[in-house]
């Protein structure tokens, strides 16, 4: 029961998919079923989604609780997630306040524009100075492939800024063009082709494993 | 933006930025606080779009309400059961398993023909035209493109020892993806040095710029 009801539940409603791939949407039935098979699968994955906010809720509660290493941490994290949340769910229940909702002047716009948009730019802006000392670590040109990062990666750079690209049309006029055209219109494109098409064989492969119960790892134990 | 918001990002920004020198509580308390903020803005985007637009709407829709969607409700509720681990209710932990298999289940089966429909036939649809630059057809173009595609998949082919021929066009597969990861290397620097430019820019003229000049 553990095991089977579930595989049965997955299998089914992914039956429902595919079945429904090949018939046009007006067809009766199959058509509308599959429609709102994916506006269920919406809402229970949201749910997921919530259920990971109820865990990190409680690790950082049960942190504070118990007074770990740190906890004063921990408790500015439970406080903005509910800081963040709470106004955007009160929306729903008291649609009159300007203050709540997802709206523009709601709290929850305001900070997010005032303070997730600064912290993001500047989390993923530090990263450049780390991605600097990884560069030097990837760049040396010790083989042969190594060289060939190096130079496109410089190569490309150099394209991406106005400066760059007029150092490189002083070179040859056609230069900046040849990048765009046979580094990233052809190399860059082939290999995205390729990565692409084997990672679409594999998610094809894990679908049907999980369709056909072989695959059950997403269960966990027990 | 008012004074407290343009001190508000300052500080914040500084905060994270301390770090470079070494980690610091002033970081951590900025770095406790984007974690927090960052699941909080997902919680209420969840809840504004899917649990109130396809869940509470329709369902207390006065016209036609949709009652069956108490189904997918039952299903997600039972992903909570998962928190019963370490209680007494430790035994109905399973039961989280049936709404997470709906969600497996119906995003495989959307995967499995999408992926092959839209990803396989339609890249390798692409790959087999003729290739242009500038409006015009490229021969070289179309040849380096096909011979790329085939020399990345024969590089992540391993059931087969990379020896001959195989071996060879795995080589040459390698120098493709090379030259591919440096240009995203290289674009990925270039998208990192602008934000940190962008964020220069705000702490120079929207924070001290508000005070010094």
């Amino acid at each position: 029961m553990k095991q089977t009801l579930p595989v049965a539940v997955a299998f089914i409603s992914g039956l429902i998919m595919v079945v429904a791939f090949f018939m046009r949407s007006d067809v009766p039935v199959i058509g509308g079923l599959s429609q709102e098979v994916l506006i269920w699968g919406s809402i229970v994955g949201g749910f997921t989604l919530l259920l990971g906010a109820a865990s990190i809720t409680r690790v950082n509660f049960n942190a504070v609780r118990l007074r770990r290493s740190g906890w004063g941490f921990n408790l500015i994290t439970l406080v903005s997630v509910f800081v963040m949340a709470l106004p955007a769910i009160l929306g729903t229940f008291f649609p009159g306040v300007r203050w709540f909702g997802t709206g523009t002047g709601s709290l929850y716009d305001w900070m997010f524009t005032y303070i997730s948009i600064p912290m993001q730019g500047t989390m993923f802006a530090m990263l450049a100075f780390y991605i600097a000392s990884a560069a030097y670590r990837a760049f040396r040109a010790r083989t042969a492939e190594a060289t060939l990062l190096l130079l496109t990666a410089s190569l490309v750079m150099l394209w991406r800024v106005p400066l760059g690209e007029w150092l490189l049309t002083a070179i040859h006029s056609d230069l900046p063009s040849l990048v765009n055209t046979y580094v990233m219109s052809g190399v860059n494109l082939s290999v995205q082709r390729g990565i692409i098409i084997g990672a679409a064989l594999g998610a094809a492969t894990m679908s049907l494993r999980i369709l056909l119960g072989i695959e059950r790892t997403y269960m966990g134990r027990g | 933006m008012t004074v407290f918001e343009i001190w508000l990002g300052a500080f914040l920004t500084l905060a994270i930025f301390s770090f470079l020198y070494r980690d610091n509580p002033v970081y951590r308390l900025a770095e406790s606080a984007f974690a927090g903020i960052s699941a909080g803005y997902y919680i209420g985007l969840i809840w504004e779009s899917v649990i109130v637009q396809f869940l509470w709407v329709p369902m207390t829709n006065p016209e036609n309400p949709k009652v069956w969607l108490v189904i997918p409700l039952f299903l997600g509720l039972l992903m909570f059961a998962r928190l019963f681990s370490g209680t007494a209710l430790g035994k109905y932990v399973w039961l989280s398993r049936i709404g997470l298999a709906f969600v497996m289940g119906s995003t495989a089966g959307v995967f499995l023909m999408s992926e092959l429909h839209g990803n396989v036939l339609g890249q390798m649809f692409g790959t087999m035209q003729v290739q242009s630059a500038q409006g015009e057809p490229a021969v070289l173009l179309t040849i380096i493109v096909a011979v790329g595609v085939i020399a990345t998949l024969i590089y992540f082919y391993f059931s087969k020892e990379h020896t001959g021929a195989l071996g060879v066009t795995a080589k040459v597969g390698i120098w493709f993806i090379m030259i591919s990861f440096g240009a995203h290397f290289g674009y990925t620097v270039m998208g990192r040095i602008s934000l940190l430019i962008g964020r220069v820019y705000f702490l120079w003229n929207d924070w001290l710029g508000s005070f010094l000049f």
